[in-house]
């Protein structure tokens, strides 16, 4: 609990120090509220998308084009890296296919993603797909090349058997490194949410922020950014519990 | 007819500039079932690539290894490996690792509970038995281990330098224990180690290995105090002097048998 407070007091501190310096900026600068809105004018247009249900509605258009996206990379690339991590002969030929895709942008496919899939909620969750896909694998193969081999001894020994032994020793023994996986990739698919929202899609943050622009409205922008930022907070703090909770189960880790 | 038998036994292994090199060659040599047999010999001369051989995790290049008249092809269940760090998965409690070669056989739950209790209780851990090994110490990790390969009622159980990780102390705890269930659990005992002493206070019979590749070298029978051995006695130091002798001495053309 006071280690709570005394992390909660940090944080409060610092996005005070912030505002203040943001303040400052604008009341020394004289820009155009136009182009450099004010802390106030910014607050005042949170409030009123909140007000007026459109901040809500499209946080959670958002969140749930993000959970759909997401959770399909992380379900597919975890039973696709577990075989990989299993068969190397095959992965020596995958990874070199795999190091091409990886550096490539998810932005990058945007206007083939459009052409494909249409328009609606599918662009924006293939962009968030492709985004946690990748980083999912790759960890959840080397996780399982790294597994020490004497499980794999022990259980051999014993009689342990595929497919048992995939669930008897492969996935607990990988486990803590997909799962940090897991979590680095969660950061990544945010990034890209919004990215992916502003093409071919007309509703969500990403949207918003487009929107925002095309309207010259820099206060509902900023407001938007805002609210992005605090969302990929939530989202990392929450994946950062549930990993920990996970992992105590797992077999103890100490902190 | 012996129980475990190797006769020229020979393992290559393919070097990364492509030519072979023997980890042991041309081993032959029995063992009776009921035996404790130590493998003993400097480290390089291929006692853990022997080890491997005859428990089937790594076949012999040339020669063969038969358990009960039969040629060894992999690992089984009826031959359990310890290893140096106990193999014991992290993710399971201590109880539930006892239970891992339980769970391969057709037992009802209960049973295999029972049966696992069992032995966390023999190695003196029931205490312990709802504990990650990771909170156990390396003693009673290696414990733990042991009550793993016993639960599941092997024929012979290999060690391979079981306590070589361990502190002075824990080791001869240790070791009594293991002398102690391999007599009352009646199992056949191959145990690879570099240390004399520790070959002498265990086995019945020891059989020394000379580097590069790995020969037998002699063998000795100890015949002396099977029943109990006192590590400070005179007899002991005088036993662990004369293997000493042989393990240091020259490598001579055909295995040489003591009775000390």
């Amino acid at each position: 609990m006071k280690k709570f407070n005394k992390t909660l007091r940090n944080v409060v501190v610092s996005f005070a120090t912030l505002i203040l310096v943001w303040q400052l900026v604008y009341s020394c600068c004289h820009y155009s509220p136009a182009l450099f809105p004010s802390p106030a004018s910014a607050g005042s247009a949170l409030v009123e998308t909140f007000q007026n249900g459109v901040m809500t509605r499209n946080i959670a258009t958002s969140l749930a084009r993000f959970a759909v996206g997401y959770v399909a990379a992380v379900v597919l690339a975890v039973a696709l890296g577990l075989v990989l991590g299993l068969t190397p002969r095959v992965f020596q030929f995958v990874n070199p296919i795999v190091q091409l895709l990886r550096p490539i942008s998810p932005m990058a496919w945007a206007p083939f993603i459009v052409l494909w899939f249409g328009i609606g909620d599918v662009p924006a969750i293939v962009v968030v797909f492709i985004a946690a896909f990748f980083p999912v694998l790759l960890s959840t193969v080397a996780a399982v090349v790294n597994i020490d081999p004497i499980y794999f001894r022990v259980s051999r020994n014993f009689g342990v058997r595929q497919p048992k032994l995939l669930w008897k020793v492969v996935l607990p023994a990988a486990f803590p490194q997909i799962a940090n996986g897991i979590h680095l990739a969660l950061g990544t698919a945010w990034v890209f949410l919004a990215a992916g929202e502003m093409n071919g899609v007309q509703s969500g943050l990403g949207y918003m922020i487009v929107d925002a622009r095309n309207t010259f409205r820099t206060d509902v922008l900023l407001a938007t950014i805002v609210v992005i930022g605090v969302l990929g907070l939530a989202l990392d703090g929450a994946i950062r519990l549930a990993e920990r909770i996970a992992l105590k189960g797992w077999g103890g880790v100490e902190e | 007819m012996n129980y475990i038998e190797l006769s020229h036994a020979t393992k290559t292994f393919k070097k990364a500039d492509g030519t072979r090199f023997a980890a042991f060659e041309d081993v032959s040599f029995g063992i009776e079932r009921g035996e404790f047999v130590c493998v003993l010999g400097p480290s390089g001369c291929g006692k853990s690539a022997l080890l491997n051989a005859i428990a089937g995790f790594s076949l012999v290049t040339s020669g063969s290894v038969k358990i009960g008249g039969e040629e060894v092809k992999e690992p089984s269940p009826k031959r359990v490996m310890i290893f140096q760090n106990y193999g014991l998965l992290p993710w399971r409690t201590v109880l539930k690792n006892v239970e891992l070669g339980l769970e391969e056989r057709k037992i009802p739950k209960e049973e295999r509970r029972a049966i696992a209790e069992k032995y966390v209780e023999i190695v003196g851990l029931s205490a312990f038995k709802d504990e990650r090994p990771r909170r156990l110490s390396g003693g009673m990790q290696q414990r733990v281990s042991i009550a793993r390969a016993l639960a599941v009622d092997p024929e012979v159980v290999f060690m391979d330098e079981p306590f070589a990780a361990l502190d002075a102390i824990t080791r001869m705890k240790l070791q009594d224990d293991v002398l102690k269930l391999s007599r009352e659990e009646k199992k056949t005992v191959v145990f690879v180690t570099h240390d004399v002493g520790e070959a002498v206070y265990l086995a019945d019979r020891i059989l020394i290995l000379s580097p590069n590749p790995g020969r037998l070298k002699s063998v000795v029978n100890v015949t002396i105090g099977r029943e109990f051995r006192d590590r400070s006695s005179a007899d002991f130091f005088q036993l662990q002097k004369q293997v000493f002798e042989l393990f240091e001495g020259k490598a001579t053309e055909n295995p040489v048998e003591y009775y000390i």
